[in-house]
Parts: structure tokens; sequence; C-alpha cells
């Protein structure tokens, strides 16, 4: 379990430096090209990008709950959700988050929230229905684990590098386009322009693309930091591993769920044909392989490998 | 000239890390005291919730007498305790007589259905774990604690402000053996 944490933590890392340093050698050529200062793109783009973000980490969680149809609930109304969800505050030391229901009957749910201090849990009608109190804590725990690793944040701040690339990008795409390539060609006159200019434009067609990988890439060891975190909390990984077995074998799809919000659910809320299948555009890790680590952790075998 | 720069630079340095780490080791007591203030908070739920379930139950458990008196008396022991170990000890011997009373209620099927009892179970249930995951995190925020009070070069800020490690919670023997009851 705390390899599981060390690990994941280690690999997320690791992937936020490539990001930044794509971002960077993607800027700098873009700029140069574009106008013979390399941070000047990079600049505008960070800019831009961190504005619009801003919007997204602010009021992300409002909206998140209200385009799945989220509805705030009581400690009357929801005694047992409640009252686990206050065991896993307690267990992680931080204060109780907003309780919400959807009312939908696929199993599935979801955290948000830029901080502890101020987040949220939604569940479905459906995991209320279908999980007894032991999976139901596993499935809060892992939710929980997302708001105390500051997992928001985290998707946040690799938004707004994905934002920022495919911006310049595009600016860059469109400026080459409109015949931009040839008046650079006469101020970096020589062998250097030209080999920056059709580097830049390969770029501009990869680098998004790359930059989303890496952003799943993320979002996927983030998922199974969460679930060795829930673990860290409930001493218990068969409670979550039975859960996502239950989710993987329901056949319901979730229908609030789209592809802005399928990143915050505990399990990829769009269904596959194969529940083994892994792909570099998934979300989530596949869940047996989620299901195997956590059996794993219960044996007190090292961790399968993630 | 140069030299009474690289020593001030060199003197402020050292200063700052000495701030950062005795305000941290600070946070890192309080962080102890306050979790072990979390345990009381949830214990004196427990004695909160007592009265009503023994209340509920009584009409259905007239002969079981017993069962429900070896609870209410636990309970004023556990109230009335004096330190931390009798409190600790006390405390125990409830967490048995409600697990015994839980136990009996399997045998009565109109308790069962009662709502007020399911409610109640759950609040109770829901307590144990609660008092359970208070110690947990006690003990996680001790061992950070003690982390910082052992290790360099924390350490020396430590001894030299009289930072001492704390004793983690240990569970009790009779606690360890697991009573299987299935209270849905």
């Amino acid at each position: 379990m705390y390899e599981q944490i060390a690990k994941n933590k280690r690999l997320s890392y690791f992937l936020i430096v490539m990001m930044t340093a794509l971002l960077i050698v993607f800027g700098f050529a873009v700029g140069y090209a574009a106008t013979g200062v390399g941070w000047f793109g990079l600049v505008i783009a960070v800019v831009i990008a961190v504005t619009l973000s801003l919007t997204s980490y602010y009021k992300g969680d409002k909206i998140a709950l209200a385009t799945s149809h989220a509805r705030k609930v009581t400690h009357e109304e929801a005694p047992q959700l409640f009252n686990v969800i206050e065991e896993m505050a307690i267990a992680s030391g931080n204060p109780v988050p907003a309780v919400y229901i959807i009312d939908d009957s696929a199993p599935n749910a979801f955290a948000t929230g830029r901080n502890p201090e101020n987040s949220s849990i939604a569940v479905t009608q459906g995991l209320l229905d279908k999980m007894n109190r032991e999976e139901l804590q596993g499935v809060v725990a892992h939710e929980m684990s997302h708001v105390r690793n500051y997992d928001i944040l985290f998707a946040t701040l690799v938004g707004v590098m994905v934002g920022a690339i495919a911006l310049m990008a595009d600016f860059f795409l469109r400026w080459s386009f409109w015949g931009g390539g040839r008046r650079s060609g006469n101020d970096n006159s020589g062998i250097l322009g030209v080999i920056l200019l059709v580097l830049a434009l390969v770029l501009a067609i990869l680098a998004p693309i790359a930059a989303r990988m890496v952003q799943l890439a993320i979002s996927r060891k983030r998922e199974y930091l969460a679930d060795a975190s829930a673990v860290e909390l409930t001493r218990n990984p068969n409670g979550l591993a039975n859960a996502l077995q239950k989710i993987a074998d329901d056949k319901e799809v979730l229908e609030v769920a789209n592809r802005a919000t399928a990143h915050l659910y505990i399990a990829q809320p769009i269904k596959k044909f194969s529940k083994k299948s892994r792909g570099l555009f998934d979300t989530h890790p596949p869940i047996d392989e989620r299901i195997a680590v956590l059996r794993a952790m219960a044996s007190g075998a090292p961790g399968a490998a993630a | 000239m140069v030299w009474i720069i690289v020593i001030a630079v060199v003197v402020v340095l050292l200063l700052g890390g000495l701030i950062v780490l005795y305000n941290s080791l600070v946070r890192a007591r309080n962080k102890v005291d306050n979790s072990w203030k979390q345990i009381d908070v949830q214990l004196k739920r427990r004695h909160d919730l007592i009265p009503n379930l023994v209340e509920v139950v009584k009409d259905y458990m007239s002969y079981e007498q017993e069962v429900l008196q070896n609870v209410t008396k636990a309970r004023s022991q556990a109230m009335q305790a004096q330190g931390p170990a009798e409190a600790g000890k006390a405390e125990n011997m409830l967490t048995g007589a409600l697990k015994s009373l839980f136990a009996v209620a399997e045998n009565y099927p109109d308790l069962k259905a009662n709502q007020n009892v399911s409610q109640l179970q759950e609040e109770l249930t829901s307590t144990e774990n609660k008092i359970s995951f208070a110690r947990q995190l006690y003990n996680d925020v001790v061992m950070a604690f003690n982390n910082k009070v052992q290790t360099f070069p924390s350490n020396i800020i430590a001894g030299a402000f009289s930072f001492s490690a704390r004793e983690y919670f240990e569970v009790p023997e009779e606690e360890k053996e697991v009573v299987a009851v299935d209270l849905r």
C-alpha cells in the first residue's frame, strides 16, 4: 500500500515534468519560428490558458455537480451515506465534504472541489442500492483520497498546460497557413530558420495529441494513487475491490456523464467492450487491473504492475 | 567585506531553517493533540446515543434485563472514569456490552424490523467506526510527529525545545479477537 502510494506519486510528478518540458520546448519553437523571440508565444499562450482555467478551478465543482443533476442531501435523508463520509473524513483528518446524490441507477461516484475545505462527494442512487456498507466505504474512501491528494488542483494544472499547448498549436497553424511563414523565412534567413519552421509545424500537429496522452496517463496514475490511499484510510482493500467488481459487472450506463466529466468518476462511466482493454485515451486504468492490485494488497503480496 | 556577507547569508539561512523546522514541529504536535480530542468527541457521542437505544429496545427485550443493565452500567462507568488508562478500560467494557446487546437482538425479529432500532444501530455502528478511525488517525499523526522528533535535522530542534515522542494508542487485548456479528 505504502509503496503503491509512493510509486504513483513519483510517476505522476515525472509526467508533470514531462508535460512542462513539452510545453516549454514547443512554446519556444513556435514563438521563435513566428516572431524570432522564443518566449513570446509561450507567455501569451500560458496567460490565456491560466485565465480560462481559473474559471474551471473556482467554478468547476458547481458546474460538474449541476451537469450531473446532483442534489444536496442532509444527514436525515441519507444517514448511512452521511455516516460513511464522516467516517472517512475522520480517518483522513479532513473536514466533512458536502454530500450529493445523483438519481441514476448506474453505480458510480465522483468527488470535486479545489481543496479539502471546499469539497463535495456525489454518489448515484444506484451505488447506494447495490453496495453494502463495506463497499460503500471503499468507494467513499477512494473519492476522499482524490480530495486529500489535491487531484482537482492537479487536474487543473495539467489542464492549463494541455490548453496552452493546444492554443499555441492552433495559433501557429493558422498563422503559417495565412502566409506568416514567408515573412518569417526572410527574417531569419538561413538553414536554421527553415529547420525551426518545419520543426514547429510538425510539433504543432503532434504536440496537442502528445499532451492529451500525457494528461490521460497522469489521470490513470492518480486513480491508482486514490485506490491505494483509500486502502490507507479503510485498511480494507477488499471493500473497494468488491465495489469495483460490482461496478464492472453492472450493465447500466450512467446517463448524466459526458466526456467533460468522465475523468471525475470512480470508474470510467462510458462503458467499453472489454474490461481488460487499455487505451492511450482512457481516463481510468482497466478495472480488472485495479481490482488485481487491490487484491494483492489484501493478500499482503507486493503490488502488481500498475 | 566578502566574508561578512557570506557569514550573514549563512546565518540568515540557518535561522530561516530553524524557524521552518520549529514551526513544523509545533504544527505536528498540535495535530497530535487535536486528533486525541477527536477520539473523545466520538466517545462522548456514543455515551449520548446509548440511553436512546436502551429506551427503544427495552420494550422488546423484557427478558434480557441483564444485557441492558450491563450496557447502562458500562456507560456510567465509562462516563465517570478518571484518567486515560481507566477510561480506556471502561470504554472497552462498553464496546463489549454493546456487542452482546446486538448479538442478543438478533433473536428478536420484531426488534430488527423496528425503524428506530435500525436507525440507532446504524448510528452506533458508525460511531464505533468513527472511534476506531479517530484512533487510527491519532496513530498516523503520532507517527508523523515522532518521525520529526527522531530524524535529522529536526531532532536537534526537538531536543533543544524539549519536544518528546508521543505514545501510540495500543489496541487492548480483548478487542483484538474479532467478534463476527452481522448487524444488517
